[in-house]
C-alpha cells in the first residue's frame, strides 16, 4: 500500500478524504461527496464553465491548458453524441498522484466526470486507467457501480431528467496512450498512435463526436472547485494558476511523497522543507521537475523558482505532470539522460520517423558514450538529433525526448566530456543510493 | 458467440465478454481490454485467443494482432505463474532499483523475459509502473511491492512460492 505523507505547509483540497475511506460511497457523501454535481445539474452549463472559468484551475496532465477554456471550445449543438475522457494513463516516469486519487478518493474522479459531462452536454464519460493499474481499477469499478446503484449514474441522474453514464477502461501498457489523441485510438480499439491535429478533439474526437478529455487529477479536483467556488480555489495558488497541485516529489530525497502544496510553493522548499533534503545529507545536483519529458534544473536555477506553469516555463523549464525527480551529487548524469531515452527509446510509437529515429539514435549515442566509447563530436551530434526531433512529430513524445536530452547536454557537458576517450564512468556502475 | 461450446475461455469470461462488447457505442472498443482479460487466463495470447477474440467482435485475426503487438503487457509466449515486473526507470533506478533487478536474476536464474524451468516465475525489466514515490517498486502480476532493498527480494519470492503450494500448483523442478 503506497505510504501516504504529510506536511504542514499543505493545503488539502483535492487529497482531503484521503485516508479516510471514502472509496466507500457513504462514506464519501458524508464527506459531502456529489453535492457538488447536485448543484451543477441545478445551475447549468454556462454556470459550470464559468466556475470553471474564475478557478484558473490549468490541466493537471502537463499541458497546462485552462480546463474552462477546453470544456467551452465544445459546440453546443452537435449531431455527433459528445463524451467526457478521463486520462488515468499515468505513465510519465516521477508520476504516482493519479494512483493515490483513484485507491483514496474514485468517487471524486466519477462526481468530476459527471460535472465535465454537464457541462459540455455528453451523456458518456470514459474512465481510462493504464493497464498497470488493475486493483485502482476494480475499486473504480466498484465505485461506479456503487454510484449507478444510488441513481446518481443512469438514466435520470440524482432523479433528474437527465442522463449520464460512465463506462471503466483498462489499458495495456503503453506511454503514448497518456497522449489525448493516442487515448482516443486506444479507446476505439486501436493501436495508439496520434492523430493530426487539427481537428482538436473537442470538435471531432471519441468516435468522431466532440470530446472533452482532462486528466484524472484535473477531474478530481473538479468537484473541490465547485464545492469551494471557483474564484475562492483560484485564490489559493499564484497568478493564472489557480489553486493546488499534486506534487510527487522522487529520488534521492529523505521523505519522498505525494504532497498537496499551492500553485506557485518554491520549489528548493519543497524539496529542503517539505521533502526532508537530500538523502544522507548529500549535496543537491539537480531537479527534473514535472516528469521525465521535462529539462533538469540546476540547483541555482531554483533558489526562487515558484512551482507553477509560467514560472517554471519562464525557468526554461515545465511544470508538466508535478513528478518532481530530485538527483543528488553521486549520480551520473550521463546514466540518467541514457536510462530517460531508454524509456523513450521504448514507448516511442514509431509513426513519426523523427521520434523513431531520433529516440533510438539518442539511445545509442548515449549507450556508447556511457560505455566509455564517446568521442567529442558526439556531444554535438546528440544535440544536433534532438533538436532535430523537437516540434517534428505529430504528439508530443518526440518533444518529451528531445528536450531532456537537450538539457542535460547544455548543463552537463563537462560531465559528458569526463565520459571520453575511454574513461571509465567516474560514479559508480549504477547510481547507488546513500546508507542511511 | 452463437454457440457456446466453442469458447476457449471459461464461463465467466465468456460472459463478461458477451457484456463488454455490448457496452460500447463501438464493438472494438471492447478489444484492448478483452486481450488483456483473455491473457489473465490462459496465460498469452496464443493463436486460439487471438481467433476467438478477432471473431468475438467481428474483425481479422490479423487486425487483432496488428493492434495487440503494440501494448507491453500483451505477450505472445507463455510468463511464469508469478510474473515479476521489476521497474527501473528513473525514480527507481535513483533510489537501487538495478540492485533489486540483480538480486531477482541471482535469486530466480534468469535474466530479462525469462521463465524459471518450473514456470513459477518469470522476470521482466519494465518501464515506470506509477510508484515513483514508493520507489524501487515492483509488480508481481498486479500486486504492486514498494519500498524494495536487495535484502526483500528474497522474502517477496518465498511469499509467492507459498502461494503456489497453498493453491497445489505442481513444480516440476
Amino acid at each position: 500500500m503506497p505510504r501516504l505523507v504529510s506536511h504542514p505547509d499543505e493545503v488539502k483540497i483535492v487529497t482531503r478524504r484521503f485516508g479516510m475511506g471514502a472509496a466507500n460511497i457513504d462514506r464519501y457523501i458524508e464527506l459531502g461527496g456529489y453535492e457538488a454535481a447536485k448543484k451543477c445539474l441545478e445551475q447549468g452549463p454556462d454556470w459550470i464553465i464559468n466556475e470553471m472559468k474564475a478557478s484558473n484551475l490549468r490541466g493537471r496532465g502537463g499541458a497546462g491548458f485552462p480546463t474552462g477554456l477546453k470544456w467551452s471550445f465544445v459546440p453546443k449543438q452537435s449531431a455527433k453524441p459528445k463524451y467526457v475522457l478521463v486520462n488515468g494513463d499515468e505513465s510519465e516516469p516521477g508520476t504516482c498522484k493519479d494512483h493515490l486519487i483513484f485507491l483514496h478518493d474514485p468517487h471524486s474522479v466519477i462526481e468530476g466526470t459527471i460535472i465535465a459531462g454537464l457541462a459540455i452536454g455528453a451523456k458518456l464519460g470514459f474512465i481510462y486507467l493504464r493497464g498497470e493499474y488493475r486493483y485502482l481499477l476494480e475499486i473504480m469499478e466498484k465505485a461506479v457501480a456503487d454510484a449507478y446503484a444510488k441513481g446518481f449514474l443512469g438514466k435520470n441522474i440524482f432523479g433528474s431528467d437527465t442522463e449520464f453514464q460512465v463506462i471503466t477502461q483498462s489499458g495495456a501498457g503503453a506511454y503514448e496512450v497518456g497522449e489525448e489523441s493516442a487515448l482516443m485510438e486506444s479507446l476505439e480499439g486501436k493501436r495508439g498512435v496520434p492523430r493530426i491535429k487539427p481537428p482538436f478533439p473537442a470538435v471531432v474526437g471519441l468516435y468522431g463526436g466532440p470530446t472533452v478529455i482532462n486528466n484524472a487529477e484535473t477531474i478530481a479536483t473538479v468537484p473541490h472547485v465547485i464545492a469551494m467556488g471557483g474564484a475562492s480555489y483560484a485564490a489559493v495558488g499564484s497568478e493564472r494558476n489557480g489553486g493546488t497541485r499534486l506534487f510527487g516529489i522522487s529520488g534521492h530525497v529523505e521523505r519522498p511523497g505525494v504532497y498537496e502544496l499551492p500553485m506557485g510553493y518554491n520549489l528548493k522548499k519543497m524539496i529542503y522543507e517539505v521533502a526532508g533534503g537530500v538523502r544522507g545529507g548529500r549535496k543537491l545536483k539537480a531537479v527534473v521537475p514535472g516528469g521525465s519529458s521535462t529539462p533538469v534544473l540546476l540547483p541555482e536555477e531554483i533558489e526562487n523558482l515558484g512551482m507553477d506553469f509560467d514560472q517554471v516555463g519562464k525557468a526554461g523549464s515545465m511544470l508538466g505532470s508535478g513528478g518532481v525527480v530530485v538527483i543528488d551529487d553521486h549520480t551520473c548524469i550521463v546514466e540518467f539522460a541514457l536510462r530517460t531515452i531508454s524509456f523513450y527509446q521504448h514507448e516511442s510509437c514509431g509513426w513519426c520517423i523523427p521520434c523513431r529515429e531520433g529516440t533510438d539514435w539518442l539511445k545509442k549515442s548515449l549507450t556508447r558514450f556511457h560505455a566509455g566509447f564517446g568521442i567529442e563530436k558526439d556531444i554535438d551530434t546528440i544535440r544536433y538529433i534532438a533538436e532535430n526531433m523537437l516540434g517534428r512529430t505529430f504528439c508530443p513524445l518526440g518533444d518529451a525526448a528531445a528536450m531532456p536530452t537537450l538539457g542535460f547536454v547544455k548543463k552537463f557537458r563537462k560531465e559528458f566530456e569526463d565520459h571520453l576517450n575511454g574513461k571509465p564512468c567516474p560514479f559508480a556502475k549504477h547510481t547507488e543510493v546513500a546508507v542511511v | 458467440m452463437s454457440n457456446e461450446t466453442m469458447t476457449i475461455f471459461s464461463p465467466k469470461l465468456a460472459a463478461r465478454f458477451d457484456a463488454l462488447v455490448q457496452k460500447y457505442p463501438a464493438r472494438r472498443s471492447a478489444l484492448v481490454p478483452m486481450l488483456l482479460y483473455a491473457q489473465d487466463e490462459i496465460g498469452y495470447l496464443s493463436d486460439a485467443v487471438i481467433a476467438e477474440v478477432a471473431e468475438r467482435i467481428g474483425i481479422t485475426e490479423l487486425d487483432v494482432r496488428n493492434v495487440a503487438t503494440y501494448y507491453s503487457m500483451l505477450r505472445f509466449k507463455p510468463a511464469g505463474k508469478y510474473n515479476v515486473q521489476v521497474c527501473t526507470n528513473i525514480s527507481c533506478m535513483l533510489r537501487g532499483a538495478y540492485d533489486v533487478f540483480e538480486r531477482f536474476q541471482d535469486e530466480l536464474g534468469v535474466g530479462h523475459k525469462g521463465v524459471t524451468p518450473d514456470g513459477l516465475f518469470s522476470l521482466e525489466e519494465v518501464e515506470c509502473i506509477g510508484a515513483c514515490c514508493w520507489a524501487p517498486a515492483i509488480q508481481v502480476n498486479y500486486d504492486f511491492h514498494d519500498e524494495l532493498t536487495p535484502e526483500s527480494v528474497s522474502g517477496i519470492l518465498a511469499e509467492y512460492r507459498g502461494k503456489a503450494k497453498a493453491e497445489g500448483t505442481v513444480s516440476h523442478a
